[in-house]
């Protein structure tokens, strides 16, 4: 047992899953040490989030599941043309998981899921060589979800629910490559909004082929965030008169804070996938397409009559997921993964402030059953990037921002399952 | 449960190992190699265009714009140590000694009442006092104001003599003695490469004065020259070659960079020598009132006094439209006024006639309140002081011409790199240079290469000035120093 821990640690290193642009693909313990796979597995309340239609076949009347991570990511970068070089400071991110299901009867289950599966936190130097695109930014969006669960037949299922969303955003930049005020200090705009709602739904059917093998498809509707109420600062600008100032062709902002307008998609995706158990064994399959083709650029619009255009043309995107899963014991449940994590960045969009190229995931985990009711979970995802020499050609100056790009993440998590 | 720990462990190790490196980080070195220089420890010596002098003063953020920090910045990736700079105490720009303003604050670009932008000296107290010197070495000693002899003057940042202008109050400031000289300070702290950007002042201060100062080719004594004289190409090939001398004795290689035309200065070339607009009947006013001068030209010329060319120079004539300015020019010939006393020796200006940056503000204006006919430039002329009329260019170029000729010589007796700033100003003036967000020019203000002083470049300009020296250092040398993006640099300060 021992020896197949380790070897499992070294071998698949680990796994946490990211996926590519400001999606954060860490929704359950379980599923995340078996690659973020479980659209048609059955076995906890985390199929509020991967599948709802699966949650009327748990054997518990009460299920739940609950979890947090630490994200440790980083980003390496430089130019060898200027011998520029950076590297972020981002702080660890938490993403978190509430779910629970109850059922009412046989054929219908109720839950509730409270999930964070968009986000992203980057710290970049201040005044950095791409600070005009991205000095620092955190982004977060809690989901919260009523679910249904509904057994058409011993076989079939269906389910979902509304999501309600909540997000905020936080994002500094200075103004261009080189506007200082006259003590050298550099233009800088901060944006910043909490609180921002809309509504969406996931819906998702289960199929029970065999008493062995199942499948499942589980669809998430795309949600747009549109920041309406928060603020701007300009700092640091060489105006102060209150009045934005124009000298030939260039308008130069006051300092003081204002408005601002901006939309940030978080968008749907689809995942189809199945289970196989045997003995002490489980195998999971998943695939997962995001449509990101929705994030077709981030304009900021400001009550001042400034605007920021920055084009995105993200393209949709898949990952392919597979999970193992090991009963070694009547306690102890050992689980490991991979997927790989296509990129929705197109080459000449790779912005420092969402840097993901294509990416390798390695999971692993374990669950330890503490009582009848209990069980801890924990997982570990290591995220591997190839280095990649990218460029964001679109800055509004008409220049172009690249450089060779290495980024690496890895997340350990814990959790704890309950059903009675 | 004891696996369980372990596993922990392990995570904790994986943690610690996983910050994202590159396969050849620059961080760490060996990306970038230094041929047969070694960047160890940098000195520039130099005068106001290698301290980061910008919009008339130097001030702190200027300082680190300096082309010699920005050439610093990129040895630092191939071995290069740190670069001390003697920097000021602000962003205001200005001297004090001793409590007392002698050198004035920086322009920045404000706008006017009708919202148009113009430069004007920033407001607020100056707060760098010279009597503060500052304990050096440092690795940039460019002295603003000094010329090629000033270099090897002892008593160049004596304080005593800064009220005579015997010496410069910048490098009083970090003068290691009172006898000290700019090149032994500079020599003494052995560098390893050197940059040496030195002589523009010889014809500059002659030029910018207006060429009211004297040619002093011939004389060989530099002691006797007056501060807008022009320096002896000989006097100027001595010390040029003497601090060559004291720098590469302990140098492995060094940039050095000629001496540009004043012609491809803004200082020089903003101020149309046809500046004025008059209407038809405002012309024919001005000219009435010129018709005596023009008249007693005529009767000089018929008598063969002077030439029908010099008459027809000074006949002054305004027209509808742009008219061309009213300057003084001495080498005209000195008349005797029919009505008494002579005739002002004037004319109206050409196009090979470089009006001052420093006329704009005046021209048009009132040189007697009282008197609505005294327009400068119109019915009062602009002085010799105000202008560089042909015969000085002349003197200007041909001094220049001879220390361009030393500078190149003796940069390539002594293997090291040089740099044609002169043809790269001129590109700046007749073409400009294109970089990733437009192009660069040498147009005043708005351009984007020289500061609001007209003579001295922004940051972006330094730092082109910056990229040319290392091409110039990597092709004599064989290393390979990474340029900088020119567009990461600021241009005009603007304030309001």
């Amino acid at each position: 047992m021992k020896r197949v821990l380790v070897t499992s640690l070294f071998l698949l290193a680990s796994a946490i899953t990211f996926a590519g642009g400001y999606r954060v693909g860490l929704q359950g313990q379980r599923a995340l040490a078996m690659g973020h796979t479980g659209v048609a597995y059955v076995n906890s309340a985390e199929l509020a989030f991967f599948n709802p239609a699966g949650l009327v076949f748990l054997e518990n009347k009460i299920n739940a599941s609950a979890g947090g991570f630490g994200v440790f990511s980083s980003v390496a970068w430089q130019n060898e043309g200027t011998g520029q070089y950076a590297q972020t400071d981002s702080p660890m991110s938490t993403p978190f998981y509430l779910y629970g299901s109850y059922a009412l009867n046989e054929n219908l289950s109720l839950g509730l899921a409270v999930y964070t599966p968009y986000g992203s936190t980057v710290e970049w130097p201040t005044d950095w060589a791409g600070s005009h695109l991205v000095n620092n930014i955190e982004l977060a969006a809690i989901f919260i979800q009523p679910l249904v669960s509904f057994k058409i037949s011993d076989k079939f299922s269906v389910g979902g629910g509304p999501i309600f969303v909540t997000g905020n955003v936080n994002f500094n930049r200075n103004a261009n490559r080189f506007l200082t005020d006259l003590e050298g200090n550099r233009s800088n705009v901060t944006i910043d909004d909490s609180g921002v709602t809309n509504w969406g739904y996931s819906v998702g059917a289960m199929f029970k082929v065999t008493e062995d093998f199942t499948l499942g498809a589980n669809y998430r509707s795309e949600i747009i965030l549109d920041s309406k109420d928060g603020t701007a600062t300009f700092a640091n600008f060489p105006n102060d008169s209150g009045a934005p100032i124009t000298v030939g062709t260039t308008t130069i902002p006051s300092n003081g804070t204002t408005g601002f307008t901006a939309s940030l998609p978080l968008p749907a995706e689809l995942t189809v996938g199945g289970s196989y158990s045997k003995d002490k064994w489980v195998v999971n399959f998943d695939y997962t397409r995001t449509f990101w083709d929705v994030y077709e650029d981030l304009d900021i619009v400001f009550s001042n009559g400034q605007e920021s255009i920055n084009p995105r043309n993200y393209k949709n995107s898949s990952i392919y997921k597979v999970g193992f899963g090991y009963s070694a014991s009547e306690r102890i449940m050992l689980r490991a993964g991979y997927y790989f994590d296509e990129s929705p960045v197109r080459s000449g969009y790779f912005a420092p402030e969402t840097p993901r190229n294509d990416s390798n995931g390695f999971t692993a985990g374990l669950s330890y059953v503490i009582s009848d009711s209990f069980a801890i979970d924990a997982s570990f995802l290591y995220v591997r990037f190839k280095e990649i020499n990218e460029s964001y050609d679109y800055v509004d100056d008409g220049s172009s921002f690249g450089g060779a790009y290495k980024s690496s993440a890895f997340v350990p998590g814990i959790g704890l399952t309950y059903k009675l | 449960m004891k696996n369980y720990i372990k596993y922990m462990a392990l995570s904790a190790v994986l943690l610690t190992a996983c910050e994202a490196e590159l396969d050849n980080p620059i961080e760490d070195g060996g990306v970038y190699t230094i041929g047969e220089a070694d960047f160890s420890n940098y000195i520039a010596v130099g005068n106001s265009l290698t301290s980061g002098y910008a919009d008339g003063a130097l001030y702190i953020s200027g300082q680190q714009n300096s082309f010699p920090k920005i050439l610093a910045g990129q040895f630092a990736l191939a071995g290069g140590g740190e670069f001390t700079q003697p920097l000021v105490d602000d962003n205001t720009g200005g001297l004090l000694a001793g409590g007392t303003q002698i050198q004035p604050n920086r322009f920045v670009l404000a706008l006017d009442a009708d919202g148009n932008p113009e430069p004007v000296r920033l407001e607020g107290t100056a707060t760098t006092d010279i009597t503060n010197v500052l304990s050096g070495p440092f690795n940039n000693m460019g002295v603003p104001g000094a010329k090629s002899f000033h270099l090897v003057a002892p008593g160049y940042g004596n304080i005593a003599g800064v009220a005579t202008g015997a010496s410069n109050p910048y490098f009083v400031r970090f003068a290691s003695a009172t006898d000290a000289t700019v090149i032994r300070d500079a020599a003494a702290q052995n560098p390893t490469f050197f940059s040496l950007w030195i002589g523009n002042n010889d014809i500059l201060s002659f030029a910018t004065s207006g060429g009211t100062g004297v040619d002093q080719t011939g004389n060989l004594d530099p002691s006797t020259y007056g501060a807008n004289d022009i320096t002896d190409p000989n006097v100027f090939a001595s010390v040029y070659n003497s601090e060559i001398q004291a720098l590469t004795a302990s140098a492995t290689g060094g940039v050095v960079f000629n001496i540009p035309d004043v012609t491809s200065i803004p200082f020089f070339t903003t101020v149309p020598f046809n500046a004025i607009p008059l209407d038809a009947t405002t012309a024919a006013g001005v000219n009435q009132a010129y018709a005596q001068y023009n008249g007693a030209l005529a009767l000089y010329a018929t008598a063969g006094v002077i030439t029908t060319e010099e008459r027809d120079a000074r006949t002054i004539n305004f027209q509808e439209g742009q008219n061309a300015v009213v300057i003084e020019d001495e080498t005209l010939t000195t008349l005797p006024n029919p009505a008494g006393g002579t005739l002002p020796n004037i004319r109206q200006a050409t196009a090979a006639d470089l009006l001052l940056l420093t006329t704009s503000s005046k021209l048009g204006t009132l040189a007697d309140p009282g008197n609505p006919s005294s327009v400068i430039g119109v019915g009062v002329a602009l002085g010799d002081a105000d202008v560089l009329i042909p015969e000085e260019q002349t003197l200007i170029a041909t001094a220049q011409a001879s220390y361009n000729a030393t500078i190149q010589g003796l940069a390539q007796a002594n293997g090291l790199a040089f740099v044609d700033s002169r043809a790269i100003l001129n590109q700046l003036a007749d073409t400009g240079i294109s970089f990733d967000a437009g192009t660069l020019t040498s147009t005043f203000a708005t351009g984007g290469a020289f500061s609001l002083d007209g003579v001295h470049p922004t940051p972006r300009g330094y730092a082109y000035l910056a990229n040319q020296a290392i091409d110039a250092i990597n092709t004599t040398y064989g290393s390979t120093i990474p340029k900088v993006n020119i567009g990461s640099y600021g241009t005009v300060n603007i304030s309001n």
